[in-house]
């Protein structure tokens, strides 16, 4: 008899391993699909956020010498000589360009002198230290100021933490300490903070014009409750460029939006409602708003109203039933709408691209900016890590209290 | 029928819901007649009607482009997401091993990502393997971006779905594929087709994304739009926006006969 029982419990356990073996063979060529199409791109932004390339790459034998130096004397001869091997190096144009460019973001004036220096660059091939120092200077006084060697022996590193330092306001000194950047430079955090405002304003207005909609949605028929929910349905599928170009239309100044309120007498000139904050709340909210109604309704539609019944004949309010007893079951669908709305809230770049004005723009246009106009691509990537981090820390909350549904369980 | 203050309250919440409902709709309706407006101006009263602005629209080789590109990527993007959601959704119904929660968080992450943030990252990325500026790179990260949508509806459709079907048919001698293709396909195909909408309505409606790893050869509709809007926002926007509506509007309904058929879940 024991035998027999060791022999199910082994084919039962055979069983399972291959069902989860089916499972991962299956769930494999998704994941392999991911890997190269989402989560590699991701490791290479996260990659770009701390990479420093630039330097290192073009002043290899600069770097070597400053190693040795004490970055407050005079930057020694043969700094000058090994800048003028490097620049003698380079294959094309393009890599002095972009050490320039690297260069100059840290110390402004920097990208005409090492351009100046590299058309000039055969004119050093035969110089000794000291004559390269007097050759470089000779072209312009400025390469003898100990910060611009400083730029380069701090950045001589393949890995950098000053993006992701500078992402949030902050940089290294001197010395190599951590410290806040002037007042007049801090934008990051300010931009960050910005994002999570315009993010909780918007989760705010679509809980509060999504909750009464979902109960009244709740309390009737399903069929009927059904037909309704397509009026959220087709906003929810409509393209999003379609209502951010259906809000410009509105807002406008001489759009349906100000002439109502001008022709019920409320105003007497235009509000300004377009490529500000306004405009932007408002067009996110509408976007945003199906992602609060549908998962609220969802949970009123499974609660009981017999409880709500009974406090009522047990002598209760009906309204101080409702915030006692109905109110606090719909919570679990509160918080999942309301972490999604936030989540999604703070990742926009459409929106407030095309209807906010400069000081709306969150964190994803800094991101945007950094990458295609001043082409900073660490800046770029260590402003996107921010937000990553942001969005996977609430992620990480939305997992641990959405439950029950498919396969969020 | 007595005037209490709870019959006023509902009234009050009904009169908030009806405006919410109005609020949802109404922006998108407004846009519609002014495609037909002899106006160069997107402003009401609508005085003259013209097809001037479709004409237009339609004879733009930029326009035509665009609507060619969408409906070429969109589709492919959609096919992918769609095979490769859906076998993960068969595999990973009704099994628990240790990691699924973690291995389900990382397969629905593209719904969450913040978009600039894959799109950044797909560049850098694609640029090394010569995949920026291609067909190729735009239909794979749109494909990425739709999975999770799959994956969802069809595991949704998979909970209603009676194992022993599968069992059964297992036993009168079909192999797994037979079986999947005979028995679990045919059940599922509500939820496979649901999934495949969103997804296709992800990949048709994205421009971020576009914005970084297409080349203007790769120009998409929402990338045209994006572009006109910033701009200058003329009318043929407004008949592109109405054209649209109408698309996914209907794609919509196709999916609300699906569910109400089945019993698809929310």
């Amino acid at each position: 008899m024991a035998g027999s029982e060791a022999d199910a419990a082994r084919a039962l356990a055979r069983d399972r391993r291959a069902r989860v073996l089916q499972a991962l063979g299956l769930t494999a060529p998704l994941l392999v699909f991911l890997a190269f199409t989402f989560l590699i791109p991701i490791g290479a932004l996260l990659m770009r956020a701390v990479e420093n390339p630039e330097v290192a790459r073009a002043l290899p034998a600069t770097v070597a010498v400053l190693d040795s130096w004490d970055t407050v004397s005079a930057p020694p001869d043969g700094a000058y000589r090994a800048f003028a091997d490097d620049l003698l190096a380079m294959a094309e144009p393009a890599d002095a360009g972009g050490l320039a460019r690297r260069l100059n973001s840290e110390l402004p004036g920097a990208r005409s002198l090492v351009m100046g220096a590299f058309r000039q660059r055969e004119s050093f091939a035969t110089l000794d230290a000291p004559a390269a120092k007097a050759a470089f200077l000779a072209l312009d006084e400025r390469w003898q100021q100990p910060e611009l060697w400083r730029v380069i022996a701090r950045n001589g590193s393949r890995w950098t933490p000053d993006y992701l330092l500078a992402s949030v306001d902050r940089r290294r000194d001197a010395t190599g300490d951590v410290v806040a950047v002037p007042e007049e430079q801090a934008v990051f955090v300010r931009i960050l903070l910005r994002t999570l405002g315009i993010g909780a304003t918007v989760t705010l207005v679509c809980l509060v014009l999504a909750y009464p909609l979902a109960w009244w949605l709740s309390t009737l028929p399903v069929r009927k409750a059904n037909r309704l929910l397509i009026l959220v349905l087709v906003p929810f599928w409509t393209s999003v460029l379609v209502r951010v170009a259906a809000w410009i239309v509105l807002l406008q100044s001489e759009g349906l939006v100000n002439r109502a309120l001008a022709g019920l007498g409320w105003i007497d000139r235009p509000l300004e409602l377009l490529f500000n904050r306004t405009g932007v709340i408002i067009a996110m909210v509408h976007i945003l708003l199906p992602f609060m109604i549908l998962p609220l309704y969802s949970v009123m539609k499974g609660i009981p109203r017999d409880y709500q019944r009974a406090a009522v004949s047990l002598g209760s309010h009906p309204l101080g039933a409702f915030v006692r007893v109905f109110v606090p079951q719909t919570l679990p669908g509160v918080t999942a709408g309301v972490l999604l709305v936030f989540i999604l809230a703070i990742g926009y770049y459409v929106t407030p691209a095309l209807l906010g004005g400069p000081a709306d723009q969150m964190l994803s246009s800094s991101v945007a900016q950094y990458a295609n106009v001043e082409l900073n691509w660490g800046m770029a990537c260590a402003l996107g890590a921010v937000l990553l981090t942001a969005t996977l820390v609430l992620y990480g909350v939305y997992r641990r209290f959405a439950t029950g549904e498919g396969l969020t369980a | 029928m007595t005037v209490t203050p709870e019959r006023i309250g509902l009234f009050a919440v009904r009169a908030l819901c009806v405006g919410v409902l109005a609020f949802l709709l109404l922006p998108i309706l407004v846009i519609v007649p002014l495609s037909f407006s002899a106006s160069s101006f997107l402003v009401y009263p609508v005085t003259d009607w013209s097809l001037h602005w479709y004409r237009e629209l339609f004879a733009s080789a930029e326009w035509r482009r665009a609507a060619a590109n969408s409906f070429l990527v969109a589709p492919a993007a959609t096919v992918i997401a769609t095979v490769l959601g859906t076998l993960a959704a068969v595999g990973l119904s009704r099994v628990s091993f240790a990691g699924k929660g973690l291995l389900l968080a990382v397969l629905i992450s593209p719904m969450i990502v913040p978009i600039v943030v894959v799109g950044v990252g797909a560049y850098l990325f694609f640029a090394k393997l010569g995949l920026a500026d291609s067909y190729a790179g735009l239909v794979l990260v749109h494909a990425a971006l739709g999975t999770p949508f799959v994956l969802t509806t069809v595991s949704a459709t998979l909970e209603g779905f009676d194992r022993n079907l599968a069992r059964a048919s297992a036993s009168l001698g079909a192999g797994p594929v037979r079986t999947f293709f005979r028995v679990t396909l045919p059940v599922v195909a509500p939820g496979v087709v649901a999934g495949a909408l969103f997804a296709f309505a992800t990949s048709f409606d994205e421009v971020v994304v576009t914005l970084f790893v297409a080349g203007p050869e790769q120009t998409t509709l929402p990338r045209q739009m994006f572009t006109g809007i910033r701009e200058n926002i003329t009318p043929v926007i407004a008949a592109v926006a109405t054209l649209l509506t109408v698309f996914t509007t209907a794609l919509m309904f196709v999916l609300e006969v699906l569910r109400s058929r089945r019993s698809l879940p929310g």
